[in-house]
């Protein structure tokens, strides 16, 4: 479970949302500039609330009146940014141990190959990010996430870099991971077709402000 | 012409010890300032940006008496240094290192902030979320990012620690088998009757070391250029 209470101040735009999921994928739903990046970064700890509090089944994350603040790298969140993010030192097979490394976990050799059976990523391992598309780095950075063992998975439109043709080449992989993976995940993005087919539960926002939540009757009507 | 006499080798080898010693220890000082620089504000941020620049500006025999007063016999710190812990710079080869170490360490920090600031902040953020402590994120991403920087700024820092003249000779003196550097044993030769082809040699020698370390220096930063693209 997933309860969100936070404010927080950037320059112009307030942002300021609460809210309660259980679902296995919550929507980030909202026009860009709702403040739905912002949001993420706070859930990741990569940014501060001023104010407000952060739970992850019953752990507290963050809150600001007790003084709690957990820093990123103890939160165990895992995070798939817009733009993957892979270091471009490393290559694709040493970018999928970091996570393992950094946390001190065993080796597994299962579950690195059921992740990268599920992303389709075995024919990649020994490249360098520099020679992968758009699409394989993304599914890369998908199974680097996975492979730390998070408790929770955000996806900053993971999709919003590509082009058509490879966003249908991913969403297939996004709905596998939804349904096998067994992590929970914060799904961003402004595309409503997205949402309809990986969202389990929706938060719409808008400037900053949750201004619905509920199933997939709270986006906009599917044109016809 | 070209055979070096025993003097000329011993201040060549010197030189090159002097501006080893000098590099090696000035490096992990130069990360972490030039980190500092890069990555952190705080209070007083610019006087210890002017303070580790300055002894480009100051004329080097500013720097080498201000060593002197400090780190001489009697100065403060090196009287302390002498009592308790047995380390002597004054006229020794070590007073040469340090004078070498100070008047390159801008050099060396120059690069490897460049490449430090030019590490994608976004890569460190992706690493804290895969659970690396800052620490673990420096040592994994930004630094192996940074490399070629630091390699590159080690490469003009010992260039530069190699040519030191000013503020080692006021410092240490020009003391043949003990502080006589390259540029010292050239200064010395030049004011001595037939010196002229010993100084020649030397100075041959000067501009093979320094054209080495420039191309090293430039061959480092296009690695750098290829490694931030990830190819």
């Amino acid at each position: 479970m997933l309860r969100i209470e936070v404010a927080k101040q950037l320059g112009e735009f307030s942002l300021q949302a609460s809210l309660v999921s259980e679902g296995r994928v919550t929507g980030l739903f909202g026009a860009s500039g709702a403040g739905k990046t912002s949001l993420v970064n706070i859930i990741a700890g990569l940014l501060r609330p001023d104010r407000g509090s952060i739970v992850i089944d019953d752990e507290t994350l963050d809150d600001t009146a007790a003084g709690v603040h957990v820093p990123a790298h103890r939160r165990r969140i895992g995070y798939v940014f817009q733009d993957a993010r892979l270091f471009p030192h490393l290559d694709v097979r040493q970018n999928l141990d970091y996570g393992r490394r950094m946390n001190r976990l065993a080796d597994d050799h299962a579950e690195r190959a059921r992740v990268t059976a599920l992303l389709d990523i075995g024919g990649l391992l020994d490249r360098r990010p520099g020679q992968l598309s758009g699409g394989e780095r993304q599914r890369v950075a998908l199974g680097r996430a996975l492979l730390a063992k998070p408790r929770l998975l955000l996806l900053d439109e993971p999709l919003g870099s590509l082009d058509e043709e490879r966003k249908i080449e991913i969403l297939p992989y996004l709905v596998r991971l939804r349904d096998e993976a067994g992590v929970p995940m914060v799904y961003v993005s402004h595309d409503a077709g997205e949402m309809r087919q990986l969202a389990t539960s929706i938060v719409m926002l808008q400037r900053g402000r949750v201004i619905a939540f509920g199933g997939a009757e709270v986006l906009p009507p599917a044109p016809t | 012409m070209f055979e070096l006499s025993p003097t000329e080798w011993t201040a060549i080898q010197l030189s090159l010890r002097v501006a080893t010693v000098a590099t090696l220890v000035a490096t992990p000082l130069g990360i972490a300032a030039a980190w500092l620089l890069a990555r952190r504000d705080f209070w007083g941020k610019p006087v210890v940006d002017a303070a580790i620049h300055l002894p480009l500006v100051l004329p080097p025999v500013v720097t080498g008496y201000l060593l002197l007063l400090t780190f001489g016999r009697r100065g403060l710190v090196g009287a302390w240094l002498a009592d308790h812990l047995g380390i002597v710079f004054a006229f020794r080869w070590t007073g040469a290192a340090l004078a070498c170490g100070i008047m390159s360490f801008p050099l060396l920090v120059r690069p490897i902030r460049l490449s430090i600031e030019a590490v994608d902040l976004r890569l460190e953020q992706a690493a804290a979320t895969l659970g690396a402590a800052p620490w673990r994120v420096f040592l994994t991403v930004t630094l192996p990012l940074a490399l070629p920087g630091v390699l590159a700024g080690m490469v003009l820092g010992f260039a530069k620690a190699i040519g030191e003249f000013g503020a080692t000779i006021t410092f240490v003196s020009n003391i043949p088998g003990e502080t006589q550097t390259i540029s010292s044993a050239i200064y010395s030769l030049i004011q001595t009757p037939d010196g002229d082809a010993a100084a020649l040699r030397l100075v041959a020698v000067s501009i093979v070391i320094a054209m080495s370390a420039m191309i090293a220096s430039e061959w480092f930063a296009r690695r750098a250029l290829l490694r931030l693209h990830g190819n």
